[in-house]
């Protein structure tokens, strides 16, 4: 064998090092901080021991990729065959060494096991010192979600807020298939089943005030992937005021665009908008769809796909059904829905009215 | 049937036993275990062509935020088709064609225990691939994911026939798996050669032997689940149904895992066996640890049936079972962890050759240990509410079935492809081919851990921009192509080698088991005579006689470590089975059967049916058929 054909060999082995190494260190290094839906930069007390656990684990599994895979490419390297008779020494094993990688790794397992089960336990209900806990009930909807706080007597979907500071305690259920309700940057997912209701709590941090998107992650269906939410975590004087909107029934319009947007709202040959939809203080009391009291408050619309502006939610009015295909609202045709038929202008009016439900 | 009846001068048996060695209905009636694993492979190799477009036409959607390619629908029958075949369709017929075709070469058999069976066994899966794939014609895909949870599959949310061409497909073939299971089985504990003992069984040998165990185990629970949900669908069963009084979706996750576990282990166990014949012979070393390799595969094997539930961490288990479930799956990465170490051990002061196969095998363990070192990360179920259902499974689970199965399997095709073929494939086609799928794997399922960690889901097709994920998506799609390449290099090896590929002789790499001592391509009978084995690794032992004695399997022997043992009268060849037409007219009946279901569930009323009481009744005429026919035609 020539020198130059031993040494092609060898850049690969060290191509695949780098590689390796790469990806390593690409673990941490590229864990991107801005990245809203982050499952590594936790802002509550149960995300955090979720990534306490996360980073035991991940520097006990550094030393075992480092040196597993640095022993293979070491010995690829330096056992190449260099004659093509020679037969090397004819090892058939090492009880002992058979015993060292039983035991190094069952004690291994053993110091990532005893912090796990005990973090699985403390995630099981809130601490016994989480004072004036907020219960919260979470519905699973294909596809959008629905929340109550029965302590508070609000309502209210696709836009979750919680004070910061203050321990929630969640009761997640579902209307229909199974669903999983998750805020990445709070902790876990936990899933959202019929027939049975599920738990889960988390203390948003103190200093936390801001906008955390989650998503539905168990697969729930055509529009699985825009079943999205927003957290808010406010100030508690600022959770303050937003309970006091919330709780208000929807003030109607007196005049204007809106008030002709109301009535094609409760018309079933203009809108039928109605018979899905509730907004508390008036006929509408469907259920189909996401409650609209204060609809006009929220962030985004069609749970998470379109900033809430006049114009989108017009858009959506009509073309519900290209903008998010197969989801519930339109018309029902057979098993599925068509847009609804609104006229341009009955549309903008109807967009003006739920856009003034503050 | 009438129609076929006895021809005249026949003994008994309603048809002729077919003859022809060559053409068309030769293979529709083979019963040659080499044959039949020609088949698996080739009809194997299709669908990972299908499976990889279906990914790849998923990855050109997700390349960019808010892409628009397919819509929901069409995307979310890819993701499901494309795991149901990687998984049912590709890996399993993969390592069922070595199964088939080097098992029994290589514990000195001249087939399997039941050759009638096994044909059958290669049919029934056609057919339930062919079910599954009619889907495509009556543009109906299933599109609920490949472990289809339910209520999601009840009526109610999935009207259309999609969901019963999954159930019907996959009952097909789970009958072909199981009959292949029982099978292989019978062969390893009943046809081994005088002298192999079960502890000088080569690791394939052993791996598939486990794997046949794993395989008469879980399927029957998966076939009782898609049973009761076919039941649901099409007789209005409340199994899985909410609605009802009784019905629990959570039921469903427990069946379906308590078979998808063993399921997974399914998957790797051949491809461990595979790896742990290629490192020997490219090291010219003995594996390391031999006894301590079975060990590992039995209690792996074993303890696949105890950790289903870490599938299920995010139902609200509740704590006890929770933590049950986290301890038992830390478990196993111990004997996972053995095989690991013994690999890398069987290197050390070896004499190593970069061969393709070997290239192949040492990716597997590379690569393989990056999965199971995830697979520890989400075993601590905290962890796993981070990860369960994003990108970070994703990559997980790809770094043991692509990265591991995958690389083992293209190992083994190059390895056992002279044995089969009697020719090589291209070394430098072979290298360029292993460096493509190895640099393509990791651009495309490495940066899957990142988005998983970013908080990407699983199962979504699109995604708004902002969130972070714009770049890691581009990267696996570029990834993406560059493995296809890699499959296109590898084709054009194919068809280089079939043309005028360099002649391999018996024994090309210097082989260490019996396959090795036998021509390339083998005779239709295997061995002229049978071999007598007084050791591990006989033919290593036979070529290095010096070495005999030494080793743990090797008790002193006799100068030679094989000998002839029956030996049969002198140019007469052995007399083997002759080909059948009833394995293929059996399942064809399960195919009517199937058929007839899936004609039910797209129609209303029950009338469909039968279709399939004449399914069931061509199975019992071919099944009676074959019991009478005679040995020999
Ligand atoms: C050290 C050994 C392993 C451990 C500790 C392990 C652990 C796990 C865990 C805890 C999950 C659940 C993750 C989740 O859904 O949140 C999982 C998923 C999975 N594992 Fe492994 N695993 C190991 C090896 C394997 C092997 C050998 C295979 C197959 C060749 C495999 C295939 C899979 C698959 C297919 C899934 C995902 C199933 C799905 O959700 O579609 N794993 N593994
Ligand atoms: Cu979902
Ligand atoms: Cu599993």
């Amino acid at each position: 064998m020539t020198a130059q054909n031993s040494l092609r060999p060898r850049l690969l082995i060290l191509c695949w090092l780098l590689l390796l190494t790469a990806s390593l260190s690409g673990c941490t290094a590229f864990a991107d901080r801005t990245a809203p839906q982050s499952t590594v930069f936790p802002l509550s007390d149960w995300g955090r021991s979720i990534q306490d656990l996360y980073s035991l684990v991940f520097l006990m599994s550094i030393p075992v990729f480092i040196g597993v895979e640095g022993f293979i490419v070491y010995a690829v390297v330096r056992f190449r065959r260099r004659a093509s008779d020679e037969l090397p020494n004819q090892v058939h094993g090492n009880t002992r060494l058979e015993v060292a990688w039983t035991v190094i790794p069952s004690i291994v397992l053993l110091i990532i096991a005893i912090p796990t089960i005990s973090a699985i336990f403390y995630s099981d209900a809130p601490p016994a010192s989480a004072q004036n806990v907020l219960k919260v009930t979470v519905i699973g909807h294909q596809w959008w979600w629905e929340f109550h706080y029965p302590d508070l007597g609000v309502s209210t979907a696709n836009e979750l807020h919680l004070p910061a500071g203050r321990t929630a305690s969640f009761e997640l259920k579902s209307a229909d298939v199974i669903h999983s309700f998750w805020v990445p940057r709070m902790g876990g997912k936990v899933d959202v089943v019929p027939t049975r209701a599920n738990h889960m709590w988390f203390t948003p941090d103190a200093n936390a005030v801001g906008v955390y998107p989650g998503q539905c992650v168990e697969f729930c269906g055509i529009q699985h992937a825009n079943m999205r939410l927003d957290l808010v975590v406010d100030t508690p004087s600022d959770f303050e005021a937003w309970t006091q909107r919330q709780k208000a029934n929807a003030v109607q319009p007196t005049g204007g665009a809106e008030q002709q947007g109301a009535a094609a709202f409760m018309d079933a040959t203009r809108g039928l908008c109605f018979s899905c939809h509730a907004i508390r203080g008036t006929e509408a009391k469907g259920t189909i769809g996401p409650d609209l009291t204060h609809v006009g408050s929220r962030r985004m619309i069609a749970a998470g796909i379109l900033e809430n502006t006049p114009a989108n939610m017009q858009k959506w009015i009509q073309h519900s059904q290209d903008i998010k295909p197969g989801s519930k609202m339109g018309r029902p045709v057979g098993n599925g829905f068509q847009n609804l038929a609104v006229t341009d202008a009955d549309a903008a009016a109807i967009a003006a009215y739920v856009f003034s439900l503050k | 049937m009438a129609t076929i009846a006895a021809p005249a001068g026949q003994r008994s048996g309603l048809l002729a036993r077919p003859i022809a060695p060559t053409g068309v209905w030769s293979w529709l009636t083979t019963v040659d275990h080499k044959r039949i694993g020609i088949l698996y492979g080739t009809t194997a190799f299709v669908f990972l062509l299908i499976g990889g477009l279906e990914a790849l036409l998923m990855r050109t959607q997700l390349a960019v935020p808010n892409g628009r390619l397919v819509g929901p629908e069409e995307f979310n029958s890819l993701f499901t088709m494309h795991g149901t075949t990687m998984i049912f369709l590709v890996v399993m017929p993969l390592s069922a064609a070595f199964f088939n075709y080097i098992v029994p070469l290589q514990i000195g058999a001249r087939d399997v225990a039941f050759p009638r069976l096994n044909a059958f066994s290669y049919w029934v899966f056609l057919s339930g691939a062919l079910l599954m794939h009619f889907s495509f014609i009556a543009q109906s895909v299933p599109n609920m994911g490949w472990f289809a949870y339910a209520n999601l599959t009840e009526k109610t949310f999935s009207p259309t026939p999609a969901v019963d061409y999954w159930v019907v497909g996959l009952q097909v073939l789970g009958v072909g798996s199981l009959a292949a299971g029982f099978n292989f089985l019978v062969t390893i504990l009943q046809l081994r050669a005088p002298g192999m003992s079960l502890m000088r069984m080569p690791l394939f040998t052993w791996t598939t032997f486990v794997t046949s165990i794993l395989i008469v185990l879980a399927f029957p629970v998966i076939t009782v689940a898609l049973i009761e949900l076919m039941f649901d669908r099409l007789f209005g069963t409340l199994f899985f149904n909410t609605s009802g009084l009784n019905g629990d979706p959570i039921v469903w996750q427990h069946l379906f895992w308590v078979f998808g576990h063993p399921e997974v282990y399914i998957l790797i166990l051949p491809a461990m066996g595979i790896v742990s014949e290629i490192i020997p012979v490219f090291s010219r070393k003995p594996l390391f640890g031999y006894p301590f390799m079975v060990y590992a595969v039995a209690s792996i094997g074993f303890l696949s049936f105890t950790v289903w539930a870490h599938h299920m961490f995010t139902t609200g288990l509740g704590p006890i079972a929770t933590a049950f479930f986290a301890a038992s799956t830390m478990l196993i990465a111990v004997p996972t962890g053995i095989k690991i170490f013994n690999w890398a051990s069987t290197l050390w002061g070896g004499s190593i050759s970069l061969t393709t196969p070997m290239l192949c095998a040492l990716g597997f363990v590379t690569m393989f240990t990056i999965g199971g070192i995830t697979g520890v990360m989400h075993a601590s179920p905290p962890v796993d509410t981070q990860h369960q259902d994003t990108y970070f499974v994703v990559a997980h689970f790809h770094y043991v079935l692509f990265g591991g199965s995958i690389f083992a399997l293209f190992g083994g095709i190059y390895y056992w492809w002279p044995k089969i073929t009697g020719r090589f494939l291209g070394e430098s086609l072979g290298k360029l081919q292993f460096w493509l799928m190895f640099i393509g794997f990791n651009l495309t399922f490495g940066p899957m851990h990142f988005l998983g960690v970013d908080g990407m889901p699983r199962r979504i097709y699109t995604y708004p921009d902002g969130l972070g994920w714009n770049l890691w998506n581009i990267v696996a799609t570029i990834g993406a192509y560059t493995i296809g390449v890699a499959i296109i290099v590898f084709i054009t090896n194919v068809i280089r080698s079939m043309r005028n590929g360099e002649i391999a002789g018996a024994d090309p790499w210097d082989g260490m088991t019996l396959e090795w001592t036998i021509p390339s391509p083998p005779p239709h009978y295997n061995f002229e005579t049978i071999p007598t084995v007084h050791g591990r690794d006989p033919l290593w032992l036979q070529k290095h006689p010096q070495l005999d004695g030494h080793g743990p399997g090797g008790q002193a022997a006799p100068a030679t470590a094989m000998q002839h043992a029956e030996q049969e009268g002198g140019h007469e060849h052995p007399h083997m089975p002759d080909p059948s037409y009833w394995p293929l007219f059996a399942a064809l009946g399960l195919l009517v059967a199937g058929a007839g279901i899936l004609m039910t569930a797209s129609s209303t009323g029950y009338t469909m049916l039968v279709v399939t009481g004449v399914g069931l009744f061509i199975l019992l005429v071919g099944i009676f058929g074959w019991s009478l026919e005679p040995v020999n035609g």
